[in-house]
């Protein structure tokens, strides 16, 4: 589906696609890093399971569609999509669960649009939007962090669980996420305090969690610096979480968690710098790109607290992204030499 | 009337003019209620029961009814029709009545239904009028059920579960298990999601075989006229050549 939007780019030199495919690739090396010393291989499989199923899945759909197969696999943008994809999986998924996920990805949520450039939705979030919404149960298995567990499946067993040969034994290995672990003690009567001052609580969030986030804002620091992703939409999604964050937990810290731990647990980290920066569908205005980032964040906050899934993040972007043609259409910068009486809309 | 075309009627109401399909009327009753083809067929019925008597009794008073306040006299008309089938459907498929819930009496904002009215009973004869209320309801049912068996296949797995709900216990065994008891069930097919990229899919799939069938009867036709334009020049060189 193509929206009409009044910018161009003037930038002659502006690098190709996959070049910006291949830097937002670098730029999730530490926190791919961070998870395996985490979550073992089931991070990996995923990555790798997820990369295979896209690149398969894109040829198939250019083919069909009679478009040239080669360029378009080559240009990355399937590979990213299946690497966020995967990274917000939770290890050791059923492969199945994988391919689906993938399938409204890069058929339904891009393919059917009209294919890269064209999709209204980030398909990475179409695809964890579907699988939360149709085997919660699946997608909320997190197995334990290593250092909490102190278990570390071997890659035959994490294989032989991914492709069901062998029943994980799950009750033994998944652990609540912080996220989790916060609302149903919030919900069972004890106080945020009281939640967070367990073991294998940082002094962020989850042990495993902060620092994976604190990875990917590494990551999406070099891509800030790297001038792949503007500022605006990740420091917005940030702030609007923290402000809303803050406010509620000022009027009662026992019963709303601190606004360092929202920005720190679950995906914010990966959804502000990866996730929402998704220069498709993402607003392109800079105004607009703040309006667009701070509605992200102040829903991520909305849904993680009074919703019933595990994390808000795909939710919260996959919203906004349905006002982005409208945010667009009203933060229109002014033309240089506009008299600034042009009425929107009679141009 | 001796000219109406009962094959174009009936072509129209099945697939041509499809209510659900091609007009995209009726929308509401038919995401809401399809998450399994009982449902569906249920309330297909129900709506084609509608159609056919509003249709009939709208074509019937046409040479009374104003201009001017025609279109409140469908309403009631059409009101009135969905309370009787409201109230039998409550009396003898009490079950299916209670899983269909509120969208028996919105029957009367299905929009298929007075557009048909509008559009067709009210300037034509009783019976094509009945006929046309058939057809498109026929259509519309048989978009329900697809829509639904598909929905239900993909959700749990099975394909008409609940039958006794509305044929009674006899129909237990009308429940098929497509997929094995083992099978997680997706649920987004059940869910208001479901409905739409499965209406979304049916459409697309029914544009592809219009399309089909359109370039093949261009071929045909061109073919035709090759072997007409051949035909004639045949004939026209006989008497120069003999």
């Amino acid at each position: 589906m193509q929206f009409d939007t009044r910018i161009t780019s003037l930038v002659n030199d502006a690098p190709d696609i996959s070049q910006l495919m291949k830097q937002v690739l670098y730029a999730l090396i530490p926190a791919v890093a961070t998870l395996l010393y985490f979550y073992g291989w089931g991070v990996l499989i995923n990555l790798v399971l997820a990369v295979v199923f896209a690149l398969a899945l894109e040829g198939i759909a250019l083919w069909v569609r009679g478009k040239p197969v080669k360029p378009f696999l080559k240009d990355f943008s399937a590979i990213v999509t299946a690497c966020l994809f995967a990274l917000t999986l939770p290890p050791l998924i059923s492969w199945w669960l994988i391919l689906v996920g993938l399938f409204f990805a890069i058929i339904v949520a891009k393919h059917l649009y009209g294919g890269i450039g064209y999709n209204p939705f980030n398909p990475a979030m179409i695809a964890y939007a579907v699988l939360i919404v149709s085997f919660p149960l699946q997608m909320s298995q997190w197995p334990g962090a290593y250092s909490v567990t102190g278990e570390w499946l071997s890659l035959s067993d994490s294989l032989s669980i991914v492709f069901g040969q062998m029943d994980a034994d799950w009750d033994a290995i998944t652990r609540a996420t912080p996220l989790d672990e916060v609302r149903t003690g919030l919900i069972t009567g004890q106080s945020y305090q009281d939640i967070v001052a367990g073991d294998h609580f940082g002094w962020l969030s989850g042990v495993a969690w902060q620092w994976t986030s604190l990875a990917y804002l590494l990551g999406g620091l070099y891509l800030i610096k790297a001038r792949v992703i503007s500022w605006q939409i990740p420091v917005s999604v940030l702030a609007g979480l923290a402000g809303v964050a803050a406010l509620m937990w000022l009027v009662d810290s026992s019963i709303y968690a601190s606004p360092l731990f929202h920005l720190f647990s679950g995906a914010t980290m990966l959804g502000a710098f990866f996730i929402a920066t998704d220069p498709v569908s993402a607003s392109t205005t800079p105004f607009g790109q703040l309006v667009y980032g701070a509605s992200i964040g102040f829903f991520i906050y909305v849904i993680r607290t009074w919703g019933v899934y595990p994390d808000s993040v795909a939710f919260a972007v996959l919203i906004m992204n349905m006002a982005v043609p409208m945010i667009d259409y009203y933060t229109q910068p002014k033309v240089f030499g506009d008299s600034g009486r042009a009425v929107h809309g009679k141009r | 009337m001796s000219d109406v075309n009962y094959k174009q009627i009936i072509a129209d109401g099945l697939w041509n003019n499809n209510a659900g399909l091609v007009q995209l009327l009726g929308l509401c009753p038919l995401l809401a209620v399809t998450n399994n083809a009982v449902n569906g067929l249920g309330l297909g019925l129900a709506t084609l029961v509608t159609l056919l008597i509003s249709n009939g009794s709208v074509s019937f008073s046409r040479h009374w009814v104003s201009r001017e306040i025609r279109i409140p006299f469908y309403v009631m008309v059409i009101a009135a029709n969905v309370t009787v089938v409201d109230l039998l459907m409550n009396a003898y498929l009490h079950n299916l009545h209670n899983v269909l819930g509120i969208f028996i009496p919105l029957i009367v904002t299905n929009c298929a239904i007075i557009a048909r009215a509008e559009a067709f009973a009210s300037k034509n004869e009783i019976i094509p009028s009945i006929v046309d209320g058939f057809m498109m309801g026929l259509g519309f049912l048989v978009l329900l059920v697809v829509l639904g068996g598909m929905r239900e296949v993909i959700g749990s797995g099975t394909l008409f579960a609940n039958a006794s709900v509305m044929f009674g216990d006899a129909a237990q065994g009308l429940t098929m298990q497509v997929f094995d008891k083992d099978y997680p069930g997706f649920l987004l097919a059940i869910l208001p999601p479901g409905a739409f990229l499965g209406l979304g899919l049916i459409i697309a799939l029914k544009n592809i075989i219009d399309d089909r069938l359109e370039t093949k009867r261009i071929a045909k036709r061109q073919q035709e006229k090759a072997a007409a334009e051949a035909a004639s020049k045949v004939i026209g060189g006989v008497p120069a050549s003999e």
